[in-house]
């Protein structure tokens, strides 16, 4: 019986499979057609890598790390600088002019999505040293800090020749299909879920759940977390790569603290804690802001123009969708769940009985729980 | 560097400074209560900017300060109402979130009211009166900032230390639940110390700005983390420490600026805090915590 309903729900995730192969290759046919629907879907797969690999550490480790932007930024430096064909660097660098050692070199774009990611972890690991000896607001603090330094030497006029410095990188070869976008994100959503089914994986929640405990029942701390937040910033770094070849063109402003905020905000939306909470929101957060766009442009209703909606209220409805959500939802989409079919169905099936139930009381208070 | 140019570039170093301290004791106030890193506050002090725009604009300049401090007081108590009030019993980490979450609100509220370009910041007449005293020529308030900046602080050390409502906050700070034991109403004393929080933050607004000249929706995100920052360097929960702090930022950001070094001014103030955070975690005057199982 157990096995019949564990097939079952291999069918219905190979029909969904199926169905979301399908309907990309569908935008995949009308690229110029439905470039829009395209983009917002690339963007929504990135962001759920850097959302997935910083609820590893988040949600998994419990380290609160907001470092995200600047990791984002070297996966996107290095991924940009060894991509771009060497034919278009003389107008990329037309101010500065470019440094001999990277002039010549141009790397396959996997191996520089795999170099940016490696550049990124290795700094991660310098970093983690110093920085992981902190705890809860003040790593926060430390990781953003280190965030806005990384930035601030990629701005910097002395490495001008190498990040162009203020006037950023730009002709930086695009992805040639949607599903190369969505393949790379799945392999590295996969690997992570993977890890944390592993032992280590494990060993990051007893961290989580009590570091004090975790340590007496001896496991290395620092060990850990220094693995938490090597491997959480790898794939950040990848994601930024990704981020750079989707954007196309980047300067160091694309990585302030806001898209860390941003990132911060998908993790909390989905559950923090969840992988598939994750995913679910780097979705929904990058589309939902897409679809309130009607919020910005001027509304009339029967001849008269309501004066709210300009520009702008669409970030401000978003906002305050975001505060509903952390001050009445806090455990997110998911919680710290991960979507099963069973679950799904059950929360179908509940439906009816709450709606009956809100109506026999009244006052109702409806609440996503998966 | 003349002599004179030094000094000038103190003097510019040191009102900086006071402004950063006024925003830094905000920060501190708040997390020796609530353990929680005020994300808004650097957004009540942009908005603070914005207020006195609109204030100065029908009301001359000696109504216009009040009613901008007022409305700041009002903007910071209510966030604490809305916002961290909820989340009492809540995990830190959602606080946090939520304080961030508020951050982006406010942010996006004043990108859509006042639009994303920067507004000129009304000139107030004494305020900008040119001083000469030798080579050295600044306007008042550069003078004004770091006075007013310590007579604040005194008094707000004789309220914590002298007064009633000054024993409670502590009381607070230290322990929650023997406080509200003996009788302290927790939140009161919490919105008191918003209150107090936002009026030193509105006060530091009106004197950074008129430096400035200018407000736009994220002018206030980036001062808003270095004074944390400062609050930091100089022990959280400690209002020395955070002046202290404040004015070392100030001082050691305009000297890089003279130096021409103007982009590594905002990345030297995160270099301080690692470098404190690596030596000596709580701080200039923080105290020491130890965990217990």
């Amino acid at each position: 019986m157990k096995n019949m309903t564990k097939n079952k729900n291999n069918l219905y995730s190979l029909i969904a499979l199926a169905v979301l192969l399908g309907f990309l290759a569908f935008l995949q046919s009308d690229t110029a057609g439905y470039s829009y629907q395209i983009s917002i879907l690339e963007r929504s797969a990135i962001y759920a890598v850097v959302a997935v690999s910083m609820n590893l550490l988040t949600g998994f480790t419990g380290l609160f790390s907001l470092g995200q932007a600047g990791f984002m930024a070297i996966g996107a430096y290095t991924v940009a600088i060894f991509t771009i064909p060497v034919s278009a660097r003389p107008s990329v660098y037309y101010v500065s002019g470019i440094s001999p050692v990277i002039a010549d070199i141009q790397l396959p774009v996997p191996v520089a999505l795999l170099l940016g990611g490696l550049m990124a972890a290795g700094m991660a690991a310098l970093i983690g040293i110093p920085v992981l000896r902190l705890k809860s607001d003040y790593l926060a603090i430390a990781t953003l800090g280190f965030s806005e330094i990384i930035r601030a030497f990629i701005a910097a006029p002395v490495f001008d020749t190498i990040t162009n410095g203020s006037y950023g990188l730009k002709s930086i070869p695009g992805f040639s299909s949607i599903f190369t976008v969505f393949g790379l994100a799945a392999l590295c959503i996969a690997l992570m879920v993977l890890l944390i089914n592993s032992s280590y994986g494990r060993a990051f929640k007893a961290i989580r759940e009590d570091e004090i405990a975790a340590q007496s029942m001896g496991l290395n701390l620092f060990r850990y977390k220094e693995l938490s937040f090597v491997i959480s910033s790898f794939f950040t770094g990848v994601g930024g790569g990704m981020l750079a070849m989707f954007m196309r063109s980047i300067d160091s402003k694309t990585f302030q603290v806001s898209l860390t905020y941003d990132i911060l905000l998908i993790v909390v939306l989905g559950g923090i804690g969840s992988v598939t909470g994750s995913v679910l929101g780097a979705f929904l957060v990058t589309s939902g802001r897409e679809l309130l766009r009607f919020f910005d442009d001027p509304l009339t209703i029967a001849g008269v123009q309501i004066p709210l909606f300009r520009s702008g209220f669409r970030m401000v409805i978003f906002s305050i969708l975001l505060m509903v959500v952390v001050l009445f939802y806090r455990r997110g989409i998911m919680g710290d769940h991960e979507f099963s079919w069973n679950g799904f169905f059950r929360l179908i099936q509940g439906i009816p009985d709450r709606l009956k139930r809100q109506k026999a009381s009244g006052t109702g208070k409806g609440g996503a729980k998966a | 560097m003349s002599f004179t140019i030094f000094l000038q570039q103190c003097l510019t170093g040191i009102s900086l400074g006071g402004a950063y301290a006024l925003i830094a004791i905000g920060y501190t106030l708040v997390y020796g209560i609530l353990r929680l890193i005020n994300f808004a506050h650097g957004d009540i002090f942009m908005m603070a900017g914005y207020f006195m725009i609109f204030a100065m604009v029908s009301l001359p300049w000696f109504i216009a300060i009040p009613v901008t401090l007022a409305v700041t007081v009002i903007l910071g108590v209510s966030i604490e109402r809305v916002a961290y009030r909820p989340l009492r019993s809540a995990p830190r980490m959602s606080v946090m979130i939520s304080a961030i979450g508020v951050s982006y609100l406010l942010q996006n509220l004043a990108t859509y009211l006042f639009t994303a370009l920067p507004k000129g910041y009304p000139e107030i007449p004494f305020l900008k009166k040119i001083f000469q005293i030798g080579g050295l020529s600044a306007s008042f308030v550069t003078f004004l900032t770091p006075g007013l900046t310590l007579v604040l602080v005194y008094l707000l050390i004789v309220l914590i230390n002298h007064t009633k409502i000054g024993m409670a906050m502590r009381a607070v700070s230290r322990d929650y639940e023997t406080a509200s034991l003996m009788g302290i109403k927790i939140n009161r004393t919490i919105s008191f110390t918003f209150a107090v929080g936002s009026l030193l933050a509105g006060v530091g607004s009106i004197l950074y700005f008129t430096d400035r000249m200018t407000v736009f929706p994220f002018s206030g995100s980036l001062p808003g983390l270095k004074c944390f920052v400062a609050a930091v360097f100089g022990g959280i929960g400690s209002i020395p420490g955070a002046v202290i702090g404040g004015f070392i930022l100030g001082l050691g950001e305009t000297a890089l600026v003279a130096m021409g070094q103007s982009t590594f001014s905002d990345a030297f103030t995160f270099i301080l805090l690692i470098v404190m955070l690596l030596i000596r975690p709580t701080g200039l005057f923080g105290e020491k915590t130890t965990d217990k199982v």
